[in-house]
This record gives C-alpha cells, structure tokens and sequence, in this order.
C-alpha cells in the first residue's frame, strides 16, 4: 500500500521550473530520504506533499488524499517538523506541546513526547532561549505530538551536535518501529544510510536514481579500490573481484595497509549530481 | 475540540505570549498612557463654556487612540510577525481550524484594548479628575462603540500586514497611519474643532475619528457636544462608518490574506 503516491509532479516559479516531473512511490511504514543539493526541488517537492503548495501539474495522492484540497481531518494524520521556524518563543516547551497536543483527535501524551525528545530537563525554559538543536527537537516534539501515520522531516538535524544526532536518529528509529512512514530530505547522506529503507536523488528537478542505501547508483556491483603499500610506494588497482586481486598479489610480496573500499554513499552521490571532481 | 474551544485555547495562549514580551507592554502598552500624561499635563486649561477641562478631553480622546493600538497595531505587526516566524506555516499544517486562529486573535485584541482603556481611564481619574459615568446608558454606548472600534481596527491590521514585507518594516508601516490619524483626528489637537475644517472631513473617512468622538460621548458631559465639529455625537452616524469598516475591513483580510511570505 502506498503511503506516497506521486506522477509527473510539476511546478515552475516565473516559467523556470523547480520540479519538473517528479513520480514517487513510498509505501506505508517507509522511512524515504530524498537527497540532492540545494535548489534541486527537494523542499518543493516536500511542500507540495504537505499541502503547504499548489502543483502546477502531475497527480499526488497522500494517505490517500489530494494535499492540493487538505480536509482538517487529513492534516491531523500527518506531522511536519518545521526547519527554521522561530515561533512560540515565549512560550515553554511544556506550554507549546501541551498546546499542540489540543488540536488532534488522539494526540499523544506530551510529557512523554517531550521525554523522547530528551528535552525532560528543558521543559519549563522558554522556547526562545533553546539552543539551535534543542529548538529542533522542540520542533520534533510538536511535529509528532498529533500520532501522525505519516512525518515529513525536511533536513531535521541540520546545526545538531554528533550526540543530539545520534539520539534524534534513534528517535526516528522508534518511531518507524511503530510503523509511522517517513519522509526525510537531508545533506549528510550517513543519515540517510543509517536512517532510510530507500533514497532517492532529485537533481534538476527529476529524481535521477532511486535504491536502496546499499545499492544506489550500482553501488553493490561497482568496481572496488584496492590500495596497499608495496616495495615500489603506494599502489593504487580497480578490479569487480578484489579477492583474487589480493590472493593473486600476495604470493609476490608483502601488502602492507591494505585497504579495499566500495564507492560510499558520497562518491555515488557525487556521481548522480554530475559534482564529481 | 471544537473550534471555539480551539480558539479560546488559543486566545489563552496569545495573552499569555503578548504579557510576556516585556519590551512591548512597556513600550507599546504604555506609550497612550505616557501620551495622555504628557498632554493631559501640558493643556490643562478649562473648556468653561463646554463644563469640561482640556486634560479630561484628551482622557476620552486617548482612549479611542488606545484601542487603535492594541488592536490595529497589535495585528499588523503580530500577524506579519506570525507569518515570518512559522507560527502560520506550522498551524497550516495541522487540522486547527483557520478561524480559531482568527478568534484567538480576537480574544486577544479584546483583552488587551480592554487593559488598555483601563489604564488610560484609570491615568484620567487619578490624574485629571475624570469621572466615570453612572448612566447605564453611557455604558452601553462605550460597549458598542468599542466592540465596532475593535473590530473594524483589528480586521483592517490583519489586512495592513501583509503590506509589510517583514516583521522588521511592519511597525513602521503600520505607525504612518496610527500617528497620521491622530494628528487629525482630535486625539493630539484637541478640541477637533481647532483643526482645519478639510482635515476633519478626510480623518472621517477612517474609524480613529469616530471612536474618539463616540468615547467623548460617553466620558464627557452633554455640554462638550459644543467642541464637535457637527455639534452633536452624531452616534447614528459613528456606528455606520465603524460599520462599514467592519465590513470593509473582514473583504481586504479575505482577499489578501496569506499564510506565508512566499
């Protein structure tokens, strides 16, 4: 069952286009990332999904419904975690949650939202006086609150220190576990390959490849690097087999820092948006 | 919920927001008030032939200006700041019904400009030797004279704020008119009467004139009738205008109304 459901999505600003027929396919209980650099239609994109755009073309269908005419009771099934929203800030974070959590028909319980968003120790301090990553979480905290099917996370862990990542990621763990499908755009491409069941590149207002973490571009079946440091200096080979590579060379001589490596998510990557050095 | 209770939950939260920016009630809540006592203390002459002195008149006047403030100003800018920092994009995207947001505003308009004319009116006793009316029948002018002030001025600040391009400029795009308006409409020059004649006739095309004089009349002993430009309360022809600003004032929201900047 599709969770998204996009074709030949279209949308131009001043005759430029910004996404120029984009089609997705995300299924319930998903966690997708879109990846691509910036101006490439992701937050397009996003915003027309949430119902915060009007499409110029294509069909979209979101849980079921067109975001184009959003009903009240469709946005109470879906949550968005603003990404630079500065609002609410004389409130706490215990007064914004708790306030929030009146607008759906079956929220969840602030107190222990605000727990998972590790801002227990916050949650009398007002919302201005956050940090950048703790008013994030807050951000998380409010996106969530309404026990949502279905998140969007546009670049969530954007100015999150390494620690505030790993718990934001674990988060986002939990809640998939619950079977909420998810929908994050993101510049560190480790987020997406710790994070998501699928990715896809947007470049140029198409999605240009679309797998797995472990198999996007023909990662899996690229040719791997071998590199080690032998009696002539460092030496550098490509091969499709680097296990006959290494058996074969080691009769000769000794291989001193072998490494072999596969194309990372970031070479891939790299590759896809044409930025490749 | 429903979406009264929605909205009062959120007029709740808008209070709570407003009194809590120190900055603003200090600076813009109060600044009628220290008006008043500027000028209350520097014309302080007595109107003999009118029974009043020249501070009560500018006690009633002021007041008209205060509601001015805490509604027109406090929308124009609270809306356009709303829009700038995620309040309105984040309430779009959850099932809140858009007029809670309106009514939130509302209950926050009428509390305040409530506060506000309390204060002015409490500066104008201790200060002036204002006497407030016992006449039931004052009152009830003040209640719709203040109902229609506040609406006509709260719709016609949602409306002036998507002017401003940010919540930086709107302060100063939403002064132009409030300072404007009180040069000519009796609220810094007082009696009206001692304007130009053409001045009068273009501030009453707009609302400040209208509540001004319709607070005269509750505040001010019939005698004062004599500083009006007609003579009279004209209160038939205060509540047509504030009407019709109404009704002016919710056509501009609904046609220019935008939950974003972009």
């Amino acid at each position: 069952m599709s969770a998204i459901r996009v074709r030949g999505l279209r949308k131009a600003y001043g005759g430029v286009a910004a996404v120029d027929g984009v089609d997705l396919d995300i299924a319930v209980g998903e966690v997708f990332a879109l990846l691509g650099p910036n101006g490439a239609g992701k937050s397009t994109t996003v915003e027309i999904l949430e119902g915060h755009r009007k499409r110029d073309a294509g069909e979209v269908e979101v849980l079921g419904g067109d975001p184009g005419r959003a009903s009240a009771a469709w946005r109470g099934r879906i949550g968005i975690v603003l990404q630079s929203a500065t609002d609410a800030a004389e409130l706490t974070v215990r007064e914004a949650v708790r306030h929030f959590a009146g607008y759906y028909p079956d929220p969840r319980d602030p107190d222990e939202v605000i727990e998972l968003v590790g801002l227990t120790g916050k949650a009398g301090a007002r919302a201005g006086r956050l940090s950048g990553g703790q008013r994030r979480r807050l951000d998380v905290a409010l996106g969530i609150i309404g026990r949502p099917e279905l998140v969007f996370l546009d670049e969530p862990t954007t100015g999150f220190d390494p620690e505030a990542r790993r718990q934001f990621w674990s988060l986002i763990r939990l809640l998939a576990g619950e079977g909420t499908t998810i929908l994050l755009t993101t510049h560190y491409l480790d987020e997406a390959e710790a994070l998501a069941d699928r990715v896809a590149v947007i470049a140029g207002g198409r999605i240009v490849a679309e797998g797995s973490p472990k198999t996007l571009g023909g990662r899996a079946t690229a040719e791997a690097t071998v590199r080690w440091v032998g009696a002539d200096g460092p030496q550098v080979r490509r091969t499709a087999d680097p296990q006959n590579l290494i058996v074969e060379l080691s009769r000769h001589e000794e291989l001193a820092e072998l490494t072999v490596a596969r194309p990372t998510l970031e070479d891939v990557y790299l590759d896809l948006i044409g930025e490749r050095a | 919920m429903s979406t009264v209770a929605i909205g009062a939950a959120r007029g709740r939260l808008e209070l709570r927001e407003f009194f809590r920016r120190k900055e603003a009630v200090v600076f813009t809540f109060s600044l009628p008030a220290f008006i008043l006592v500027l000028l209350g203390s520097v014309f302080s002459g007595d109107m003999v032939d009118a029974g009043v002195s020249m501070s009560q008149l500018f006690t009633a006047s002021m007041v008209g200006a205060g509601i001015l403030s805490t509604s027109f100003i406090t929308l124009g800018v609270g809306v356009a700041t709303d829009r700038e920092d995620g309040t309105l994009k984040r309430l779009r995207g959850t099932p809140m019904p858009a007029a809670a947001y309106f009514l939130g505003k509302l209950v926050l308009v009428a509390v305040a400009s409530l506060a506000e004319v309390a204060l002015l009116l409490a500066v104008g006793v201790l200060l002036f030797d204002v006497e407030l009316p016992t006449d039931p029948a004052r009152w009830l002018t003040f209640a719709w004279v203040f109902a229609l002030g506040v609406v006509s001025c709260s719709l016609l600040g949602i409306a002036a704020s998507g002017l401003a391009k940010s919540s930086r400029s709107a302060p100063a795009v939403m002064n132009l008119p409030y300072i404007g308006l009180q040069f000519i409409s009796g609220v810094f020059i007082n009696p009206i009467v001692a304007l130009p004649a053409a001045m009068v006739g273009v501030a009453s095309f707009f609302p400040l004139k209208w509540i001004c004089q319709g607070m005269r009349s509750v505040f001010l002993p019939d005698g004062a009738t004599a500083l009006e430009m007609a003579g009279a309360w004209e209160h038939g022809l205060t509540a047509l205008v504030l009407g019709a600003w109404c009704v002016v004032g919710l056509a501009l929201c609904l046609a220019t109304f935008r939950w974003t900047n972009k």
